[in-house]
């Protein structure tokens, strides 16, 4: 009975892992540009804590020109609904930036 | 607390504090954003506004991506207001919008700090902590606010806003962090009316504070004593 239990659990902890394999691995396209403000492993895991942070000075500070932006992530990168969608579906993370942010770069600058 | 401010920046300074790789606590050379030195305000001269003339209203439309609706679900950062004495029987046009109030009630109010003056003295909303609750459109004596009811697509990048969240003049704050003035101001001059002024309260030399110095001017329900920051004249 406990070696069946220990088979079920095992079977549903291999399951998410397995269903990951549904969605299509992020393929990202190069970025326009030159190089990013920081190496692609510490945006990976750090823009979410660089944008809340220069969310909050810009907004209420009035610091426009600062080095982070997600205007500049899609000026560079190209629309939320390629590049950053790509990745926040295959982590199965819900953004909701673009509700009033605007998703696609701007035409002339 | 300027000691305090002082010795953070002087730890800023020399190389700021990692708290992960590649981002710090405080960032080494802090940009310069809204100073406190200033207050913007705006002065509207009625006897050249013109009846009929909407040129603010459809610059600030334009200039912040609103669609231009006047029904009580549509966004309405400025209004053009006709105005007629009774006993008189003078009639009067004005552009009405948010006062930017020095002691403003939406700020008051509001029960996650999602209004907030800045420094410099622009009211706002911070769309990130508005809950859409919609205390701050009550309490403004102005009616100055809108919320947005309904999903919006394709928004200005330099002006985010979308359902969910109350909104109001900025004072065209994305234009004024460049350096210029708002999109109302501008078409008024180009229409070659001259009746908004845009400038710095604080600043005696400032042409608003001229002309204010020259011909009065008066804030509108003075009475409630909010030191408002959109000022009119010949009311």
């Amino acid at each position: 009975m406990r070696l069946l239990a220990a088979l079920a659990l095992v079977a549903t902890l291999a399951l998410p892992a397995g269903a990951g394999a549904g969605v299509d691995k992020p393929v990202l396209a190069p970025a326009k540009g030159g190089k990013c403000i920081a190496p692609p492993e510490v945006m990976r895991r750090e823009h979410p804590d660089m944008l809340r942070h220069q969310r909050t000075v810009t907004v209420h500070e009035g610091v426009r020109d600062a080095k982070v932006s997600l205007e500049g992530c899609i000026d560079c990168h190209g629309p939320a609904r390629e590049f950053c969608a790509q990745c926040h579906r295959y982590a199965g993370v819900h953004i909701d930036c673009f509700q009033c942010h605007a998703s696609r770069p701007a035409e002339k600058r | 607390m300027n000691g305090r401010r002082a010795f953070l920046g002087t730890a800023a300074a020399l190389g700021g504090v990692a708290i992960a790789p590649g981002l710090l606590l405080f960032e080494p050379a802090r940009a310069k954003g809204a100073s406190s030195k200033v207050r913007w305000g705006m002065l509207v001269d009625t006897t050249r506004c013109a009846e009929g003339c909407t040129a603010c209203v459809s610059a600030c439309n334009k200039e912040n991506g609103l669609s231009g609706g006047t029904g009580p679900d549509d966004s309405q950062w400025i209004r053009k207001i006709e105005l007629k004495e009774k006993t008189t029987g003078r009639t009067l046009s004005l552009p009405m919008m948010c006062q930017h109030c020095a002691e403003p009630p939406c700020v008051d109010v509001c029960p996650t700090g999602a209004s907030f003056k800045r420094a410099d003295g622009i009211v706002l909303v911070d769309r990130h902590l508005c809950i859409g609750c919609r205390y701050c459109m009550m309490a403004c004596p102005y009616k100055a606010r809108s919320f947005v009811h309904e999903p919006l697509h394709d928004q200005k990048p330099d002006v985010p806003r979308g359902q969910g969240c109350v909104e109001s003049c900025t004072l065209c704050v994305q234009r004024v962090d460049r350096g210029e003035g708002p999109a109302c101001v501008e078409a008024c001059k180009t229409e070659g009316r001259e009746a908004l002024l845009f400038g710095d309260l604080n600043d005696p030399n400032s042409a608003v504070s001229k002309r204010m110095r020259e011909r009065g001017a008066k804030q509108i329900r003075a009475d409630l004593q909010l030191d408002t920051g959109v000022r009119y004249q010949g009311i």
